[in-house]
């Protein structure tokens, strides 16, 4: 069955604290050389049927409406799991 | 006055907002977000908690529950709506209100009593304050910091619609101190902090009077019962 990922980032110019948790651990365990860490989402969609035109117009309104939420985050990328232009 | 206080799955506090509604002087309607029957109320209270474990984003899945169609029809014709912590938070993923709450700048869950400014007292939940009144009341959240981009900011702040500001300390890294903000028509009000727990003497914020007497969160109940005589 195709799996559709869609990804989304917080928005480049918030704060991002989990990122920053992250990388105040990579400095502390000496892994040095890190000038930022940000966390984002990663959704994978499983369908049951074709990828056609109408699904790819849906998911794409659902990563925008549902997936993410356009104050606070960024739909970075879908990958609809084939050589189609992505969004 | 009956006014209803919708619980979501993980909501928390919705039994102490009903108290408080009560000790307002109103009856508390327990209303449940799979249904779509507002059951004639007359305002509506979005509870704190944690609905749906905070899944997705904070109040992204309850905003998404079948009784917010009648919660957004009913905000839009003017009912006082007001939500509280994970409430607030439903009504930004509802767009109800402006912003977004995003993950506590310092990374930790706080719980504190918070003084507030209350900066517009021409909301339906507000009337009862005077104008740059401070207040104390409870404030809990892991994800409180309010974030909007810097015209919507510049907009709220232009139309006075920024109705709480905290003080002294800034407890989430909300932007420019943002604690609470309403909409246009001043009907709908969202707050991190928790009013409904300063409502009864001896369950409150301590006060420079005695432990636990802050009762500063009852205004914003019997705010909206005053409202309702006035228009009734």
């Amino acid at each position: 069955m195709p799996t559709i990922v869609v990804d989304v980032m917080p928005k480049a110019e918030l704060l991002d604290p989990q990122g920053k948790a992250v990388a105040g651990a990579l400095a502390r365990t000496g892994h040095a050389g890190f000038a930022s860490v940000r966390i984002g989402k990663r959704f994978e969609l499983t369908v049951d049927g074709p990828v056609d035109d109408a699904l790819r117009a849906n998911v794409q309104q659902i990563a925008e409406e549902i997936l993410s939420n356009s104050v606070i985050e960024d739909v970075v990328n879908i990958d609809f799991g084939d050589e189609s232009p992505e969004a | 006055m009956r006014i209803g206080v919708i619980t979501f799955p993980g909501s928390l506090d919705d039994r102490d907002a009903q108290r408080a509604v009560r000790l307002a002087g109103a009856e508390p309607v327990a209303l449940w977000h799979g249904s779509h029957d507002l059951e004639g109320v007359d305002a509506l209270i979005l509870p704190g908690g944690f609905s749906y474990g905070d899944y997705l984003r904070c109040g992204a899945i309850a905003s998404l529950s079948p009784i917010m169609t009648e919660v957004v029809s009913a905000a839009n014709a003017g009912m006082p709506v007001l939500g509280i912590c994970n409430g607030f938070q439903m009504l930004t993923e509802a767009h109800l209100l402006e912003g977004g709450l995003i993950r506590n700048d310092h990374g930790s869950f706080i719980c504190r009593d918070q003084v507030l400014t209350v900066e517009n007292t021409s909301t339906d939940w507000t009337s009862g304050f005077d104008a740059g009144q401070q207040i104390t009341i409870p404030l809990k959240n892991g994800e409180g910091g309010f974030i909007a981009d810097a015209d919507t900011l510049d907009r709220l702040e232009g139309e006075g619609r920024v109705v709480f500001r905290y003080v002294d300390v800034n407890p989430n890294g909300s932007m420019r101190d943002i604690a609470g903000i309403t909409n246009a028509r001043g009907n709908v009000v969202g707050l991190m902090p928790h009013p409904e727990h300063a409502v009864e003497p001896g369950f409150g914020p301590d006060t420079a009077a005695a432990m636990r007497s802050g009762i500063d969160g009852l205004a914003f109940f019997t705010s909206v019962i005053k409202t309702s005589l006035v228009e009734a």
